[in-house]
This record gives C-alpha cells, structure tokens and sequence, in this order.
C-alpha cells in the first residue's frame, strides 16, 4: 500500500463536556487511509465510531490531535473552509439518510451543488443530480418525495447527494443500520462498484456481515482502535444479489 | 455561491410548506392592503374636500350669517339669516375689487312640466352666479340684472333636470312649475356630471334669487353669499371691508361679536384639507400598526421555523452550505414574504380603495407615493424582523442542528 494517504489521523481525540462530566469519546486515534481503499470501521455501541466519522467528515472539530485530509492539516481551517472541504470533497451518508422532507429526489440530490463555488447553471444542475440519480439505480424515481420512497431507496437518495460533486472520499455512518438485509446488500452493491471505480470509502457498521463486503477492518472500543486488519475472505454484494430471489424493491 | 442558487434555496423551502407561507404572507397582505386602503380613502376625501371647494370659483369670499363659533359650540354655517338683500347690494355695489356676487338660497322642491315632475334644488342665484362658477351654458344663456330686480319667473336648467323633463327636446322658451308658478326656462347648463363624492351636480335649477325669496322662501334674507374678488392680492383686503361694512349695516357696537363670517376659499380650503389631513394620518397610522403586526408575526413564524428546521439547516451545512449561505437563506425566505405580502396587499388595497368608490361612492385616491411606501416598508420589515432569525439560524453549528430532536 502505498498510494497517497487521503485521511491522515494522529492522537485524535473528542472529549463531550455535558454539564460536570467529561465524555473522552475518541481517545487518541492514530489512522491512515489511503486512496482507494474501501473501510469497515467496527465495534460495540458508544465505543466512539461516530464522533471519529464526524470528526474525520469535518462536521466536528478534536479537542486534541492533528487531522490531515489530502496531505492538508484540517485543524487550521476556518468554518467557511470547513464547509467548502463538506461540500467538494467529501461525501457524508447517514445512518438516518437525513434528507429533505417535501422535496423531490431530484432537489435533495441538487443540494451539495447549489452550494457549490462554482454556481452551476439550472440545467448543469439538473443534468448532474440526474446523472448521480442513475448512479445509485434511482432515475426513475426523481420526482418522488422522500416519504414516497422506502428506507433503501431514500439511502439511495442520501448516497447519490454524497457523491453529486464527484468527491474523492466518501465517509458513511451506519448506512445500513435502518435497512433490511437485501436492501443492505444492494447498497453494498453501490459502494462496492465506486470503490472499484476508485473512490476511497469508510464505513462504519456495527454488522461483522457487512463488514465482509470491505477490503479493511477497523475495530473501535471505548474510543481507541484495537484492531485494524485487510478483510480475508471479501464477499462480491453484486453476485450474491444476482443469486438472491428478485424482490420488488428494483427500481 | 451564486446569489441565484439561495434565491431558489429560499423559493423551495417556501414551497415545501404552503400553508405557512400563506399565512405568514397574510399578516403583511393585510397590513399593507389596510394601509394603501386608508391612505386612499383619506386621501380621497382631501381632494374631495378641496375640489368641491375649488367649484365655489376663484378668489371667493363665502360671507355666511350666524355669529363664528364660540367656547366650542358652533353655529354652522348661515345658521341664522341675518345678511338682508340691502346688505347684498351693499357688498356688491360699495366694495371696491368686488366684481362678482350672488347669494346662495336654495329649497329642495318639485320642477314640473307638462305631466312629468322632479324634485331637485332649486338654487336662487344671481346673475353672476354661473360666472363665478365658470359655468358654460349649452343653449340659452344667463339671467339679465333685469331679470333679478324684477323678480322675473325665468329659470335655467341642469341637464339632470331638463333630461328628465324634456328628454332630448330642447328646454329653451318652455314652461316649468315651481310650487304652481309658471319659470320660463332661459337657459341650459352644459353637464358636469357626478361630483367626487357621486352626487349628481347637474340636478338643479336655477331661479334669480328675487324670485326665489318671494315665491319659494318668503323671508328677506339669506343664510350666505359668495363675493368675488378681482384678483388673489385684493382677497384680504375685500374680506376686511364686508366686514366693516357688515358691522356698520347692522349697528353692531364696538366690542360687540359679529353675527356673520367672513371666509375666504382659501381659507375654508386649508381648514378642510388639514382636518382631511390628520384623518387620513390617523388612518394611515392604524393601519400601520397592523403592518408592524404583520412583521412581528414574520418574525414569529421566521423563529420558531429555524427551531423547526433545525434539522434541515444541519443538512445543509452538512452538504457545505457556509453561515452565510443560511443567513442569506432566511433573509431571503423573510424578505419574499413581505415583499410578496406587501405586492398582494397592494393589489388588495387598490381594490378596497375601488370597491369603496364603487359601492359608497366615497372618492377614493391610490397615490404612487402611498404605493411607493408600503412596498419599501415591506421589504424594510422583512429584512428586520428576518435578520434575527436568520443570523440565529446561521450561527447553528453543524453537528448539533443534525442532531436535534
Ligand atoms: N453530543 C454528545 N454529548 C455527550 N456525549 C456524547 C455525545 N455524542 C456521543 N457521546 C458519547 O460519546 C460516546 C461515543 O459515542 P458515539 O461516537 O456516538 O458511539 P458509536 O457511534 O460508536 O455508538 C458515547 O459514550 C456517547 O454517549
Ligand atoms: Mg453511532
């Protein structure tokens, strides 16, 4: 491995100050990722997966430790930077999709690019949400409301917003952690073809099932890492959906 | 970011929730429309006011019996008629700069020819009458100085009048009855039409005041005249000297109060249009209020929407919208709000402006400044009262506004 490093953490830590009590959520986390790598990241509930993916999204800030993302050290960017790094090279999934509600597939997906410094035109818009639509298998459903949609294909949705402005890095919390075992399968499907395409992805999941579908394993407990190995026996998400009954969940 | 990208920000969210974007409009459509409204109708009544006084003729002096006003309780005008027809001819024959005069005696009664009849105003005038009121006639002409000394049985027609008498004949050389006395109609005003407060001025006939003092009121005196000056500068000085010569007629002593008025049309005018004025300011300024109500309630719904949205703003800055690009967001969302409010309000108002001149007759006047105003306010309201909320929006860090409840 040594393709240049797109996350680069050292002694990264998160401490939550909740009234008296102090909460060390990450407590100094040293990590690697380099470009194209597809990642797991494991372990038990509360053991600080989350607080690390918000701090390696850039949506939070460490109390302690250095950041780089890209060879850029994150720590000294002003809010506004932060938000353009939010904006162009990351891409952020939730476990909770986090879409807008009463607005069509479409405007959700056009999100990211109206924030975008470069100002794309009206029809550039439309022309890259679609384009990210058909990515993710959801082009026919542009026009639908997120209550229109079921758990998977709003996951969809949210992955296609991820990935509109072309980010090198998508980072995912719990994508899965809402969704049946076939529609996991099918997003682990998606993000299995963009990280063959190139993409850097981590994940975290808290499913070991899931986890197979990602070349690295990175187990968290009580916010440290304690184990951080390549996926032995990788499975294919696309050949065991090609295998599995046909449901009417296609799009 | 382009300023047009948070323009269709703003115009999206307002659209994903309808209702409450009508209902906030609704605060401020109902603010600016009562505004526009008000300041239309008082506005209205001014010009009203002014323009029936205008009709009186220029540089006039209404000279009215009945003492002025006193610890509050007022007489009205002519309320008693102590001006005598000495005191007419007097005014009109002795006061240098006076070139025309006519007394004012009016009775509302019945004009009947051949088998048809009206009640209209029959107004005893002098032959200087139309004059002052730079009145044209259509056919016919005016009353001669003969006609008033003697008191002749000649009467001159509105159109009003004659229309409904006569149809399309001509009036002119035809007999009318006037409580059972045969007028012999000499002449045909040409048509003014409704006045601004939509009463007809047409309806009326024309007798000389002679005629009408003996025949119609059988008194000797009349409750007012209009005198009128030869030029603007000889109006002060003609108005001291009815006075003088009013006091001197009736042996009013020294220190004793008058018992008439003296009121140039100016001044009536300027009494008039400052009492229209402050109705119309304090029309204007009700009406303000609940636009300011209107703004408070922009800034409730503004409120308690970034609370409410606190999720979505959390997206939004997740996806690399900046404080800014949500700051300009709300502003944007208050601003459309007034802004439209204000537009439909100001189409509401012009219609309640309308529909009052059409319904009550009142006259009504939409200025372009009244206009001009309220869309301004209404912008400036919603850049006030959306600036908090928008900055408090923008302030929202990232994480905590995705993570809230
Ligand atoms: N906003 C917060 N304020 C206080 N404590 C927090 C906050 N977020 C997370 N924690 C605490 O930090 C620890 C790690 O949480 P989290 O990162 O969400 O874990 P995971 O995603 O692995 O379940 C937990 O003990 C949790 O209670
Ligand atoms: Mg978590």
């Amino acid at each position: 491995m040594d393709a240049k490093p797109v996350i680069r953490l050292e002694g990264v830590e998160k401490v939550y100050q909740t009234g008296e009590v102090a909460v060390k959520a990450v407590r100094g986390v040293s990590l690697t990722v380099r470009r194209g790598e597809f990642a797991a990241v494991m372990g038990a509930s509360g053991s600080g997966k989350s607080t690390l993916m918000n701090l390696i999204g850039c949506l939070d800030r460490p109390t302690a430790g250095r950041y780089w993302l890209d060879g850029e050290e994150v720590g000294e960017l002003t809010k506004n930077e932060l938000s353009q790094v939010r904006n162009q090279r990351l891409g952020f999934v939730f476990q909770g999709f986090n879409l807008l509600a009463r607005t069509s597939a479409l405007e959700n997906v056009e999100l990211p690019l109206l924030y975008s410094p470069h100002g794309h035109g009206r029809r550039e818009l439309r022309r890259r949400s679609l384009a990210a639509l058909e990515q993710v298998g959801l082009a026919a459903r542009a026009g639908h409301h997120p209550s229109q949609l079921s758990g998977g294909q709003q996951q969809r949705v949210a992955i296609a917003r991820a990935l509109v402005n072309e980010p090198a890095l998508l980072l995912a919390d719990e994508p899965t952690g809402n969704l049946d075992t076939r529609t996991s399968l099918e997003i682990m499907a998606i993000f299995q073809a963009l990280n063959e395409k190139g993409m850097t992805i981590l994940m975290v999941t808290h499913e070991p099932d899931i986890a197979r579908y990602c070349r690295r394993e990175i187990v968290m407990r009580d916010g440290r890492i304690i184990r951080d190995e390549p996926v032995a026996d990788r499975l294919a998400a696309a050949a065991e959906l090609a295998h599995a009954w046909n449901p009417e969940d296609a799009p | 970011m382009k300023f047009s990208a948070t323009w269709m920000i703003a115009l999206r969210a307002l659209r994903r929730n309808p209702m409450r974007t009508g209902l906030t409009m609704l605060g401020i459509i109902i603010g600016v429309a009562a505004v526009i409204g008000m300041v239309a109708i008082g506005t209205g009544a001014k010009e009203q006011v002014a323009s029936s006084i205008a009709q009186i003729g220029q540089n006039t002096v209404m000279v009215m019996s009945g003492a002025p006003s006193r610890g509050g309780v007022r007489g009205g005008w002519g309320s008693l008629p102590t001006l005598t027809r000495q005191d007419y001819e007097a005014i009109r024959n002795e006061i240098p700069g006076v070139i025309r005069a006519t007394p004012d005696v009016r009775k509302n009664t019945q004009v009947a020819a051949g088998n048809q009849n009206v009640n209209t105003t029959v107004n005893g005038a002098g032959e200087d009458y139309a004059d002052i009121r730079a009145w044209d006639f259509v056919e016919g002409g005016n009353f001669s100085a003969t006609d008033v000394r003697t008191a002749a049985k000649v009467a001159i027609l509105g159109n009003t009048v004659a229309t409904n008498l006569f149809g399309d004949a001509s009036p002119i050389g035809q007999i009318v009855r006037i409580q059972n006395a045969p007028y012999t109609v000499i002449g045909l005003l040409k048509p003014k039409g409704m006045n601004m407060m939509g009463s007809d001025q047409d309806d009326l006939a024309l007798v000389p005041w002679s005629s009408a003092l003996v025949r119609l009121t059988g008194t000797d005196s009349f409750r007012s005249m209009t005198v009128q000056a030869e030029s603007a500068e000889q109006v002060d000085r003609v108005m001291e000297d009815i006075a003088a010569l009013l006091r001197q007629r009736h042996r009013l002593r020294e220190g004793a109060e008058d018992d008439f008025q003296v009121r140039s049309q100016q001044e009536i005018m300027e009494m008039a249009t400052s009492t229209a004025r402050t109705m119309t300011l304090l029309l204007g300024a009700i009406a303000g209020v609940s636009l300011l109500v209107g703004g408070i309630g922009i800034m409730n719904i503004m409120l308690v929407s970034v609370t409410e949205r606190t999720r979505e703003i959390g997206v939004r800055l997740a996806v690399g919208a900046r404080g800014i690009d949500i700051l300009l967001q709300f502003l944007v969302e208050a601003v459309v709000l007034s802004v439209g409010g204000g537009l439909v309000g100001i189409g509401l108002g012009i219609g309640i402006a309308q529909a009052v001149s059409a319904k009550l007759g009142w006259n009504t006047l939409v200025s372009p400044e009244s206009v001009t105003l309220a869309f301004a306010f209404s912008a400036a309201i919603g850049i006030f009262f959306g600036f908090y909320p928008a900055r408090k929006a923008a302030g929202l860090d990232p994480i905590e506004a995705l993570r809230y409840e």
